[in-house]
């Protein structure tokens, strides 16, 4: 096994928060840069990074014709077309979470790190069997969130479970920002989550319009031309993880004018 | 606690905080309930036994006595806050069974003393 590769779980605890789909832009994001990444879909009761990907018409096996052994890996692999350091190994049959272990899932990743730099495991919500499994292969962890109480709280639990797994580092990727709302405080702020987390900030990613229409093209941000905020903040995820020290964009000073600096002004933290 | 010109503005004004101000303040107290894994009523119960080991010492207001749990950096503590009526004893002074007779033994009395006992720190990671 490639002792290099980077095993990435990236989880949330609530659902809905963005895990897919900064799998699906980090993957090609970091395909871009020549690295040779694969993206696991764990989530096998509801699978979706596939149809993130524009990959869905594609599949013939998935990890479960692997772990069974009536495939080879390389069958069941999907090589993405636009990006061809990046390939896909999808999730099999719901059923498969009867039978399915946390040794299973090791055994894919170490399978996985034989032939690719980087693993991300697209990991089910919840903190039940799915998401259990799915930490087993992980070594590191992309923990996200929005600015939100329930998510938060959500979050805390995961790390909690991450840290006695022994999961490190774990960093935070802050999802779906509203810039405005966050610079009027009604919004928590990423300093505020990240001092209630303690965990270090990879990125920010706005609440971003292009998010949809990129889904329903099945082409992720990163992809495309697109310099979106969120494709922007994408791409700059993939970069930080590359060790790049690239600025974190303050939300607050995305406003401009008077009025924004006032409000700026005013949620300074004086003590 | 950390408080921005709006919440001092906003608390001038009688107005509510920004709703992100309380957005915190209860993350801050349901994570410590969370990650202290402790159930209500196991809370409720030290409580009550710290109340009674401290209650052996000195007399404590128990209106104004409060143990609560608070966390931050992912550690958790329990801090305690419970002002003090008057001593019982002289400090550094257990009582025993022994010496039960001094009790005209003239106290100091110190009044409603605010006392700060805490950290009896714990991580529960
Ligand atoms: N930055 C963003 N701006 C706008 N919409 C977003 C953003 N991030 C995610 N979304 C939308 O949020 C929804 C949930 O995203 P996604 O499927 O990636 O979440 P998830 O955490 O994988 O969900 P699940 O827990 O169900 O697996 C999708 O409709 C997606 O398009
Ligand atoms: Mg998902």
């Amino acid at each position: 096994m490639a002792p290099t590769t980077r095993t990435i779980l990236i989880c949330s605890g609530k659902g809905g928060v963005g895990k897919t789909t900064l799998t699906a832009n980090l993957g090609i994001a970091l395909g871009r840069q020549g690295i040779r990444t694969v993206v696991l879909d764990a989530d096998f009761g509801l699978r979706n990074l596939d149809l993130l990907l524009g990959l869905e018409n594609r599949i013939v096996y998935t990890a479960q014709e692997v772990l069974a052994e009536s495939c080879r890996l390389d069958q069941a692999l999907v090589k993405h077309k636009q990006e061809p350091n990046l390939a896909l190994l999808p999730a099999g049959n719901p059923r498969m979470l009867e039978w399915l272990k946390p040794e299973d899932m090791q055994r894919i990743a170490s399978m996985l790190a034989e032939q690719f730099d980087y693993v991300l495991i697209d990991c089910p919500a919840g903190i039940e069997d799915g998401f259990k499994n799915a930490v087993a292969a992980a070594k590191e962890a992309i923990v996200v969130t929005t600015p939100e109480v329930s998510a938060v709280r959500d979050a805390d639990r995961v790390i909690g479970l991450l840290n006695t797994q022994g999961v490190s580092p774990i960093q935070l990727v802050l999802n779906r920002v509203r810039p405005k709302m966050m610079a009027n405080q009604e919004m928590l702020a990423a300093d505020d989550v990240t001092d209630i987390l303690a965990l270090p900030l990879l990125g920010l990613l706005l609440e971003d319009e292009q998010v949809i229409v990129s889904t329903n093209r099945g082409e992720p941000l990163t992809l495309t031309k697109s310099n979106s905020p969120a494709a922007r903040g994408y791409a700059n995820i993939a970069r930080r993880l590359q060790g790049e020290d690239v600025p974190l964009m303050d939300p607050a000073k995305e406003g401009r004018g008077l009025r924004a600096k006032l409000w700026q002004l005013m949620q300074t933290k004086i003590f | 606690m950390a408080m921005t010109l709006r919440d001092i503005l906003n608390k001038l004004l009688g107005r509510q905080p920004a709703s992100a101000t309380t957005a915190r303040e209860r993350l801050q107290l349901v994570l410590a309930h969370d990650r202290s894994d402790l159930s209500p009523e196991l809370l409720e119960q030290m409580r009550r036994e710290i109340f009674e080991v401290v209650a052996k010492y000195v007399e404590i207001d128990l209106e104004g006595g409060e143990v609560s749990l608070e966390t931050e950096d992912r550690m958790t503590a329990l801090v305690a806050n419970l002002p003090i009526k008057r001593s019982i004893k002289p400090a550094a002074n257990p009582p025993s069974k022994a010496d039960e007779s001094e009790d005209q033994e003239p106290s100091e009395t110190k009044e409603a003393e605010e006392s700060k006992e805490s950290e009896a720190g714990e991580s529960s990671d």
